[in-house]
C-alpha cells in the first residue's frame, strides 16, 4: 500500500529537538584556552525535563477557570502523559460524556471523585453508570505571564 | 532457535487516530475519506458494523450516514503520521529488532522467549500501545513474517482471542488445520491476481499452497511465490528489513479539486508535484535519471471525452535538484496536453535513481562541479527551511500561488499534535 503520510513531517514532543543553554558562558580569550572548558557539564533541554515519555505525551489547551486554585488558568497549555498512571491526589484529563475535562482525582471515603479547585464550582463524583475514564496525568502547565 | 516474529497492526487506524483525540467519536460510526473527500478509505468498528465498505464513493451512502448520524471527515495525514511514530516509537520498546512495515503495522523480533513470557510479552504490548496513544493494535507470532501475517488476520477477527494470537509453537497438524481454513488470496504477497492462477491449478487455500511442489511455484509464482511456501512451511525467508533500502521510484500524484482545463493551472499542478519529488529524492541521498509525467481525465464520465496520456524523458545529468526537474516536468506536460479536454488528475514519477554522492558525470556535457556545488547549498538551505518552518513555506512561484486545482478536504479535523493553534480542550467547567 502506497503509503502518503511519508509525505508529511512529524510533530510532537521530541527529546533530539531542543533549545540547548549552557550552564555557563566564557568569553574566549585569543591564544589562552578556558580554563573552564573541562569543567563544562552539559546544557539544559527543556523538553528533556518536562517529558519523560515522548510518544505518550500530548499537549491540551484549558478552557475555563475551575482549576485556578491548582495555578490552571484558561489559555494555559496542558502536558499530559498518558503513560502515568493516575492516583488519586493527580491533577488528570479525563473524558466525561464525551469532552475532556481538567480536574483534580480525589478519593474520599471509597469515592471517586473529579475535584475542581475554584469555590464557584462543584465536585462530579464518578458513578459507575457514567461513561468515564481517566485520559492522561497532568505533570504540567504552562502558563505566559 | 529462529526469533519469534510478532507483527503488530492498528485496528482502523485512521478512525481511531481521530477518536483518539476527539472523546465525542468514541464508540460512534465514522467514516475518514479519500483526498478529495471521495471514497471511504477508514471506518471505524461502528461504522464497518452498518455496512459501509471500503472503497465506496461517499454520495452512494448519504442516507445511510443520514440515518445514523455517522460522523465523516477527510484524510488528516499529519494527525495519522504522528500518531504513527507514537505507536512505532512504543512498539520499538518491546524488541530488540523491529521493522516498521506500513504506516500502522511493524514486523518485531522476539528471539529466546518461553511461549508463557511471549502471552505476557504480547499482552503487556497491546496494553502499552493503548494506554500511551489511544490505538489498538492486533498481535500475531508465527515463526516466519507469512505465518504471522496469518496470525494477525485471526487475531483481528475472532473476538475471543482478545487481540493477540500465537502460532508460534503449533504443532504441524494444527498449523495445516489452521492453513486449510485460509484462502489462498489472503496469503501475504498472493493477492487476487496470482490467487485466481493458483484456482485454476486447484491451489485454494494457504495449506494447498504450502504443500504445492517447489518446482511449478518457482515456475508459475518465480522464486518470490516459492519463498511464500517455504515460509508457510515454517522456513524463515524473509528477514527483518532493519534499515529499508532506498526506493527504487519516486511519485508524486493527486487528484484534483475539481476539474482542470487550462494548461496554465496544469503547469502549477506539474511544478508542485515535481518540486515534491525532487525533495524526497534528497531526503534519501538520491538523484534522479528519467522522469515521467501523466494526465487524465474522468473516465467514468461517459458524457465526456476521455484522453489519458504521458511523456518520458531522460535527463542529461542525473539530478535532485528542484529547477531542472521543474523544467523537463513542464516541457513534457506541453507535449501531452490537448486543450478542451476536462482533466482531473496528473502525475510525475521519476525513475532511474542513484545515489547522489555516486552519480557520474558526463563526460561531454559534464555540469560545471561549481554549479552542481551551489545547487545542492541551495537545496539544502530550502529543505531546512520548510523542515523548521513548516512544508512549502518556501518554494518556486512557479508552482502557483492562487492553486485553485489543490485537493479538496472539507471535513478535516483539527491538527490536534503537530499545530499549536488546533490542540484538544481541556474543559475547567
Amino acid at each position: 500500500m502506497p503509503n502518503p503520510l511519508f509525505d508529511f513531517p512529524l510533530f510532537q514532543p521530541i527529546s533530539y529537538s531542543y533549545l540547548p543553554l549552557p550552564l555557563f558562558l566564557s568569553t574566549v580569550r585569543a591564544g589562552f584556552p578556558s580554563p573552564a572548558a573541562d569543567f563544562i557539564e552539559t546544557s539544559l533541554d527543556l523538553n528533556q525535563f518536562l517529558i519523560k515519555h515522548p510518544a505518550a505525551t500530548f499537549y491540551l489547551r484549558v478552557s475555563g477557570d475551575s482549576m485556578s486554585g491548582a495555578g490552571v488558568y484558561s489559555g494555559d497549555i496542558l502536558i499530559v502523559d498518558r503513560a502515568i498512571e493516575a492516583k488519586p491526589g493527580q491533577v488528570v484529563v479525563a473524558e466525561v460524556d464525551g469532552e475532556f475535562t481538567v480536574k483534580r482525582l480525589t478519593k474520599i471515603k471509597g469515592r471517586l471523585y473529579l475535584c475542581p479547585e475554584n469555590p464557584d464550582y462543584l465536585p462530579l463524583e464518578i458513578k459507575p453508570e457514567m461513561s468515564f475514564a481517566v485520559w492522561g496525568v497532568v505533570t504540567c502547565v504552562l502558563h505566559s505571564v | 532457535m529462529p526469533p519469534v516474529i510478532l507483527l503488530a497492526d492498528a485496528n482502523n487506524f485512521y478512525a481511531s487516530c481521530e477518536a483518539a483525540l476527539n472523546p465525542q467519536l468514541a464508540g460512534k460510526p465514522l467514516l475518514v475519506l479519500s483526498n478529495n473527500d471521495g471514497c471511504i478509505v477508514a471506518r471505524s468498528a461502528a461504522a464497518k458494523k452498518l455496512g459501509f465498505k471500503m472503497g465506496q464513493p461517499l454520495f452512494q451512502c448519504l442516507d445511510l450516514v443520514k440515518k445514523h448520524e455517522v460522523e465523516v471527515v477527510s484524510s488528516n495525514y499529519p494527525l495519522y503520521a504522528d500518531m504513527s511514530a507514537r505507536v512505532m516509537q512504543v512498539l520499538a520498546r518491546f524488541a530488540p529488532q523491529m521493522e516498521p512495515y506500513s504506516i500502522d503495522e511493524a514486523f518485531l523480533a522476539l528471539p529466546g522467549f518461553s511461549p508463557a513470557e511471549l502471552d505476557w510479552h504480547s499482552k503487556t504490548l497491546r496494553d502499552t500501545v493503548r494506554r500511551w496513544t489511544g490505538i489498538t493494535v492486533s498481535v500475531g507470532l508465527a515463526i516466519t513474517k507469512t505465518l504471522a501475517k496469518i496470525a494477525n488476520e485471526r487475531a483481528k477477527k475472532v473476538p475471543e482471542l482478545e487481540g493477540v494470537f500465537d502460532i508460534s509453537a503449533y504443532s504441524t497438524e494444527k498449523l495445516d488445520e489452521l492453513l486449510a481454513n485460509t484462502e489462498v488470496e489472503d496469503v501475504w504477497g498472493i493477492g487476487r491476481q496470482r490467487g485466481r492462477l493458483l484456482r485454476q491449478y486447484g491451489y485454494s487455500t494457504a495449506y494447498d499452497l504450502k504443500y504445492a511442489p517447489d518446482g511449478w511455484l518457482k515456475k508459475n509464482l518465480t522464486i518470490t511465490g516459492l519463498r511464500t511456501a517455504w515460509e508457510l512451511r515454517g522456513i524463515p525467508c524473509l528477514p527483518l528489513e532493519l534499515a529499508p533500502p532506498p526506493k527504487k521510484a519516486i511519485a508524486c500524484t493527486r487528484s484534483f479539486g475539481g476539474s482542470v482545463t487550462k494548461l496554465a493551472e496544469l503547469r502549477e499542478a506539474v511544478a508542485t508535484y515535481s518540486s515534491r519529488v525532487a525533495e524526497k529524492l534528497r531526503e534519501q541521498g538520491s538523484v534522479a535519471g528519467v522522469i515521467q509525467v501523466f494526465i487524465h481525465t474522468n473516465h467514468f464520465n461517459p458524457r465526456e471525452p476521455y484522453y489519458a496520456n504521458h511523456y518520458t524523458m531522460r535527463l542529461a545529468q542525473p539530478s535532485s535538484f528542484s529547477p531542472t526537474l521543474v523544467n523537463y516536468a513542464q516541457h513534457a506536460l506541453e507535449q501531452i496536453y490537448r486543450p478542451g479536454y476536462r482533466y482531473i488528475k496528473a502525475g510525475v514519477i521519476v525513475t532511474d535513481l542513484s545515489s547522489q554522492s555516486a552519480f557520474q558525470l558526463g563526460l561531454l556535457e559534464g555540469p560545471d562541479p561549481w554549479e552542481v556545488e551551489g545547487e545542492g547549498r541551495l537545496m539544502s538551505a530550502v529543505d531546512t527551511l520548510n523542515q523548521r518552518f513548516g512544508r512549502e513555506k518556501v518554494r518556486l512561484a512557479s508552482s502557483g500561488l492562487e492553486r485553485r486545482w489543490w485537493m479538496k478536504q472539507t471535513r478535516l479535523s483539527p491538527r490536534y499534535t503537530t499545530n499549536w493553534q488546533e490542540l484538544p480542550i481541556a474543559f475547567a467547567t
